[in-house]
């Protein structure tokens, strides 16, 4: 994935690369909402599992990003990608900002503007063909077959209908 | 008791012996899985897409349930997360439900409030309850020592789960594996993700994240690490031999699913419970038990 390395310093800011209206971008995205209540504690940063791993991600220093209007930085970054969703940082923020809703918004939002990681891009393709994370074969039901459990429906056709005008439609096509 | 089980993607292919011994411990018990054959992805894998469309996946599947009438019982921490969170805000926020309708009223679905969420093992402690999952024990199984991993979306964000448990100090996957008669040990930093969301992102870290699990557990003298998560037993399982020969490390260790041991407690045959699915296998630990080794007091 082309763009920034994940955390890449942030000592030189462009003013002009700056955008003031991304933080409200994020505020009317689902999940977005709480993000200006920040006070940059770090909370979120010290109970993080990923950065207890990697001190290069770095969730207080993300929503940093966003407020100052690192627009495309963000969006580009490998970084957005890394949250593993566990809510750690979403249960202990004092100022209730949901950072791990945070994140998915941004995600959101970069796949809007044509950023996604190749293995969410991979995902996508096979819940919008499949209604499914994993195409079932004939193999897979017969297997369960002989275990003793009943078959599984291999496709839905009312998924893959009510996802044809979204972005995961359109991924598909 | 009867519930809709859900299954999610995962399990109907990678983790049958989860399944398997879901669907035995429940019929042994006296709880009813009904399948709905409409039941699709949860939702979870697209949120990273669109937060919006996960809803729909959500909406639709809880509606599917509502149209029998029926209560949902998960087995995916990922599935109990999504669904009960599309539960809340759809049942709160009537703009975003209308909306969610709007799209779901192309395949003549709609959703309405009223089902309940649960995830297997909290019905166990909750709903089935403690005391009466004691009588239902037939075999002791007092030889063997476990350690609990619960997963994160089993407990987190604490406002979806009604407070069934502490997330900060959780005790319940603990209490329920004891009850099988099983001795349970505690370890450092049990609240440490398993880091199967971002296997696909960054392998590496990913794969570190489930070490420090395997190393904090095996620290201790613990005979398998019980899980309740496909992702989870995904990471300490089939990812052990390829965590091992990265890091040059041996654990060797057990992962089983929580219904796995409540069947051997409840004296279920071993076959229908799966093991063989288990990559790393537990043959050690079941000869212990058939030959009764040394019994744990806790
Ligand atoms: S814990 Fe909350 S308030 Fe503190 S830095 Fe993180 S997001 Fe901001
Ligand atoms: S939800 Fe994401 S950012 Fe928050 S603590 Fe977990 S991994 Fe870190």
């Amino acid at each position: 994935m082309e763009g920034i390395k994940i955390g890449g310093g942030v000592d030189m800011i462009n003013t002009k690369d700056l955008d003031p209206n991304f933080k409200y971008e994020v505020v009317k995205e689902h999940g977005g909402t709480n993000i200006m209540r920040c006070f940059a504690c770090g909370t979120c940063t010290a109970g993080c599992p990923v950065r207890a791993i990697d001190d290069r991600y770095n969730p207080r220093k993300i929503i940093r990003m966003v407020l100052l209007g690192m627009k495309e930085r963000v969006l580009k970054s490998d970084f957005i990608w890394l949250c593993s969703t566990c809510y750690t940082c979403y249960d202990r923020c004092p100022q209730d900002v949901r950072l791990s809703d945070i994140m998915t918004a941004l995600k959101n939002i970069a796949v809007r503007e044509g950023y996604i990681h190749p293995s969410f891009k991979e995902q996508a393709k096979l819940v919008g063909t499949f209604g499914r994370l994993y195409e079932v074969e004939d193999f897979d039901n017969k297997k369960r077959g002989k275990m003793g459990l009943p078959p599984v429906k291999k496709t839905f056709d009312d998924v893959t209908k009510i996802i044809k005008d979204t972005k995961l439609g359109e991924m598909i096509k | 008791m009867r519930y809709a089980l859900f299954l999610g993607c995962t399990i109907p292919v990678r983790g049958q012996h989860y399944e398997l011994s879901a669907r035995e411990v429940a019929k042994t018990i006296g709880l009813e899985f009904i399948d709905l054959e409409g039941f699709a992805c949860c939702g979870f894998p697209v949120k990273s897409i669109s937060a919006e469309t996960a809803m729909v996946f959500a909406a639709r599947n809880i509606a599917i349930a509502s149209e029998k009438g029926l209560d949902i019982c998960t087995l995916c921490n990922a599935c109990t997360s999504v669904l009960t969170e599309a539960n809340k805000e759809l049942s709160e926020n009537r703009e975003l439900r209308e909306k969610v309708n709007d799209e779901l009223s192309k395949i003549d679905k709609e959703y309405k409030t009223g089902v309940k969420i649960k995830h297997f093992a909290r019905i166990l402690y909750e709903d089935f309850g403690l005391d009466k999952l004691k009588e239902e024990i037939k075999k002791d199984l007092g030889t063997l020592n476990f350690s609990a991993h619960y997963g994160c979306h089993y407990l987190r964000p604490k406002e979806l789960y009604d407070g069934f448990d502490d997330p900060e100090n959780p005790t319940t996957l603990d209490k329920i594996v004891r009850v099988t008669g099983a001795n349970v040990t505690d370890y450092k930093n049990k609240l440490q993700c398993c880091g199967g969301a971002i296997l696909g992102v960054e392998e590496d870290i990913s794969l570190k994240m489930a070490k420090e699990k395997l190393d904090n557990v095996t620290a201790n003298n613990i005979d398998a690490l019980v899980t309740v998560c496909p992702f989870c037993s995904i990471m300490y399982d089939d990812n052990q031999r390829k965590i091992e020969s990265k890091f040059n490390v041996k654990y060797d260790l057990p992962v089983l699913y929580y219904p796995q041991i409540l069947g051997l407690a409840l004296g279920l045959d071993q076959k229908n419970l799966g093991f063989r699915l288990n990559k790393v296998k537990a043959n050690k630990l079941l000869e212990k038990l058939e030959t009764g080794g040394m019994k744990y007091d806790s």
